[in-house]
């Protein structure tokens, strides 16, 4: 019997409708747009003014704090403007345009398809390489990569779990790259390994990728240290502390702790191949796989996509927009973020875009509660999503504070299962935010 | 004896005997209010609104006897006769602050700004600022979802149907300021009520680039500068690509507004302009029915 976690969790329909789609290159864009908050933190600074010439992998923008990421261009051009633009957390945000003229590389990068499998460098230079390489989290949340590998002094760390659950329905980004760059990934992971100074690493992999598990099976063999497990299928398997339990059957505190606390560090294997890339070769963070998908879409496909590409030029590629689309969403159908307009930009996050048919997508009437508890046995982190919605509702921040409304990691299995349509997650989130700030208000006075 | 009389006995002498216990104990502990604040708290009007800043209105009167002097100190639902009387009791003097209302700064009706989106998360304008842009392509406007009314004590707010926007009824409005608080946008603005209610605003607070904002809003203030070159009196400014008229500073000449191109400066309680104005003929008609169009829906509801 395949591990899990212990609470919670939903069995959306999967929807992988691209498993079997090989990766194919987007096409260059005319414009690229790169906004500057692409990750979790203090948004980055430019460090290019308008006219400059860039190439495909200069700095275009450097961090704007400890929590913060390097910016590169993912395109040879002209800086066109520094304006702003909605992105896909659907605010306008600052943003560096900039037109494509040919596709010239920076020549540090090397771009031969030889697996560099080599790495005899200190754990500070490989943290330095990936900071300067702008590696983030790639399974969403974008979270500094060179911050998590540098967990607090007093953690002791023994497990690197790597995360290829991909739990979302319709994504298959992951699971894709693991097909066809396992041995990259591979020499990633040993690199992680080297930079945490540790020699234990698990990939965790649910059950409906029999052909990847397999193939990592095969490639870890002959590696001591690093270890496949599968994992039984269950949203939201993918969620840090969630994939933590399911693997070593630790439990994560409630936050402030992180998993350094439990001895893990967690990476998305996206993370893990963009790691190797900005190590082995010298490239940095300006290309992901993307799926674009959804029921209807004539041509759903698996794209590597040059960061800045302005969504509407995948749509096309995928064969164009169906009539019957509901709901554009960037990311998954349970995390993913509504887009505004097609003409939002790729960034570091971006790993689907889906077009839900209008039947799929559209919430139906709001009812009352009629206090049945699904929210209570769905949520993974046992809290009581009926209470904390109610709680944000009346604004009553400090019973929403008190049954752990920060522990909350809104992957929406809540509002996913309630009969009475409510939107519990929207509630949530509203009240994570406000006792968050309460909290750093409160932090900030003592 | 018979029980019944035993029974009467008993608990005749017990109430006797605790009665005298609770009125020794009151007299001995009894705790010595000032009765100022009774006095001032039955002026108030009761609604503990938090318009004043306090928990309530008794600790409102409890913090003016209390203070040193009545400096910052307003109910602001109370006249400002309600005010002197409380300021006889407490025996300071109190500023004569100018009676205000909230005013909503954003025209972004269904007609002025299309729907570009459809947003059907929990009907609270809190979330949808958190969550998305909004409805329409303008990331500073209404978001139409009624917080404001939800904030309201005294039923002076309420959305329009047929616009979408909250509307303020100027005779039931104590400028309290809940509903500004509430707004998660910021557009609702307490400001002077002047004489006869006149007031002159720009009506948006939207600080896009012009064309930007002009795309998402046909009544978006555009930031062209023209009310700031028109004012006489310094007092409008330019900021963010956004134009503020300060109230303070406002003589209701009403420059400003047939200056405006985009109609988005509002004068509100004004009798309708006589034909031999400044302005050409065909901008005049064009902004008349505009400085009317606030107001209207205001006297319906009053």
């Amino acid at each position: 019997m395949a591990n899990t976690f212990r609470m919670g969790g939903v069995h959306p329909e999967p929807n992988k409708l691209t498993a079997g789609m090989k990766i194919e290159p987007a096409a260059l864009p005319k414009q690229a747009v790169f906004p500057l908050s692409q990750h979790i933190g203090a948004p980055a600074v430019p460090c290019v003014q308008k006219g400059d010439r860039v190439l495909v992998g200069t700095k275009i923008a450097e961090p704007g704090g400890f929590m913060s990421a390097f910016i590169h261009s993912s395109v040879s051009g002209k800086v066109a403007k520094i304006d702003t633009i909605v992105d896909a957390s659907g605010q306008r945000k600052p943003a560096i345009f900039i037109d494509v003229e040919g596709d010239e590389w920076e020549p540090s990068i090397d771009r031969s398809d030889k697996v560099a499998l080599q790495c005899d460098m200190a754990a500070s230079d490989i943290i330095d390489k990936i900071r300067n390489a702008g590696v983030v989290g790639m399974g969403g949340a974008c979270f500094p990569t060179h911050v998590k590998l540098c967990p607090p002094k007093d953690c002791k760390i023994d497990t690197l779990i790597i995360n290829a659950v991909e739990c979302e329905p319709y994504l298959t980004a992951d699971h894709r790259l693991m097909l066809e760059y396992s041995d990259q990934i591979i020499v990633g992971i040993r690199i992680i390994l080297r930079a945490l100074g540790i020699d234990r690493a698990v990939i965790g992999i649910e059950e409906n990728k029999p052909d990847a598990i397999e193939l990592m099976k095969m490639k870890t063999a002959m590696v001591s240290g690093i270890e496949v497990m599968p994992l039984k299928m269950r949203y939201p398997q993918g969620g840090e502390k969630q994939l933590i339990e399911a693997v070593t059957g630790r439990q994560v505190p409630p936050p402030p702790a992180l998993p350094a606390n439990v001895g893990c560090v967690v990476q998305n294997v996206g993370t893990v191949f963009a790691i190797y890339e900005a190590v082995q070769k010298n490239k940095p963070l300006f290309e992901r796989i993307v799926t674009v998908t959804g029921k209807s879409v004539s041509n759903p496909c698996n794209l590597k996509v040059r960061m800045g590409t302005p969504v509407s030029q995948l749509i096309e590629q995928a064969g164009g927009m169906p009539q019957d689309t509901g709901k554009l969403i960037s990311g998954g159908p349970m995390m993913g973020r509504p887009l505004l307009g097609t003409e939002a930009p790729v960034v570091k996050g971006t790993s689907g875009i889906l077009m839900l048919p209008e039947k799929d997508a559209v919430r139906r009437e709001e009812r009352n509660c009629i206090r049945c508890a699904k929210c209570v046995q769905a949520c993974p982190m046992g809290l009581e999503p009926y209470l904390l919605g109610t709680a944000s509702e009346n604004a009553d921040w400090e019973t929403a504070e008190e049954n752990w409304i920060t522990s909350c990691i809104e992957c929406g299995c809540c509002q996913s299962t309630c009969p009475s349509r409510r939107p519990l997650l929207d509630w949530v989130r509203l009240g994570k935010n406000k006792v968050n700030g309460i909290i750093r208000a409160r932090n900030a006075k003592k | 004896m018979s029980p019944i009389l035993t029974a009467v006995l008993v608990l005749g002498i017990t109430g006797l005997v605790l009665g005298i216990v609770l009125f020794v104990v009151a007299r001995k502990f009894a705790v010595e209010e000032d009765p100022r604040i009774g006095q001032i708290t039955g002026l108030l009007p009761g609604a503990n609104c938090g318009g004043c800043g306090f928990p309530g209105c008794a600790a409102f009167a409890e913090a003016c006897v209390k203070r040193d002097s009545m400096d910052g100190m307003k109910c602001s639902v109370c006249k400002s006769e309600v005010m002197q009387q409380i300021a006889a009791i407490t025996g300071h003097e109190v500023e004569a602050g100018a009676a205000k209302v909230a005013v909503v700064r954003c025209d972004g009706s269904c007609e002025n700004r299309p729907r570009v989106n459809f947003y059907d998360g929990a009907s609270s304008c809190a979330v949808a600022a958190m969550q998305t842009g909004g409805e329409t392509g303008c990331f500073y406007g209404c978001l139409g979802c009624g917080d404001c009314v939800g904030a309201c004590k005294f039923g002076a707010i309420e959305m329009d149907p047929e616009t979408g926007l909250p509307v303020v009824d100027q005779e039931k409005c104590t400028a309290c300021g809940a509903c500004a608080k509430a707004c998660p946008r910021g557009i609702i603005e307490l400001r002077n009520r002047n004489k006869l209610d006149r007031r002159i605003y720009v009506c948006c607070v939207n600080r896009d680039k012009g064309p930007v904002a002009k795309k998402a809003c046909a009544v978006a203030c555009i930031g062209c500068g023209k009310c700031v070159k028109a004012c006489q009196f310094e007092a409008i400014t330019l900021e963010n690509n956004l134009a503020y008229i300060d109230f303070e500073k406002c003589r209701l000449c009403r420059k400003c507004v047939d200056e405006c191109p985009q109609h988005t400066i509002h004068a509100v309680n004004f009798p309708p302009r006589k034909p031999a104005a400044v302005a050409p003929e065909t901008e005049q008609s064009a902004v008349a029915p505009k400085a009317e169009a606030a107001p209207n829906p205001v006297e319906q509801n009053s």
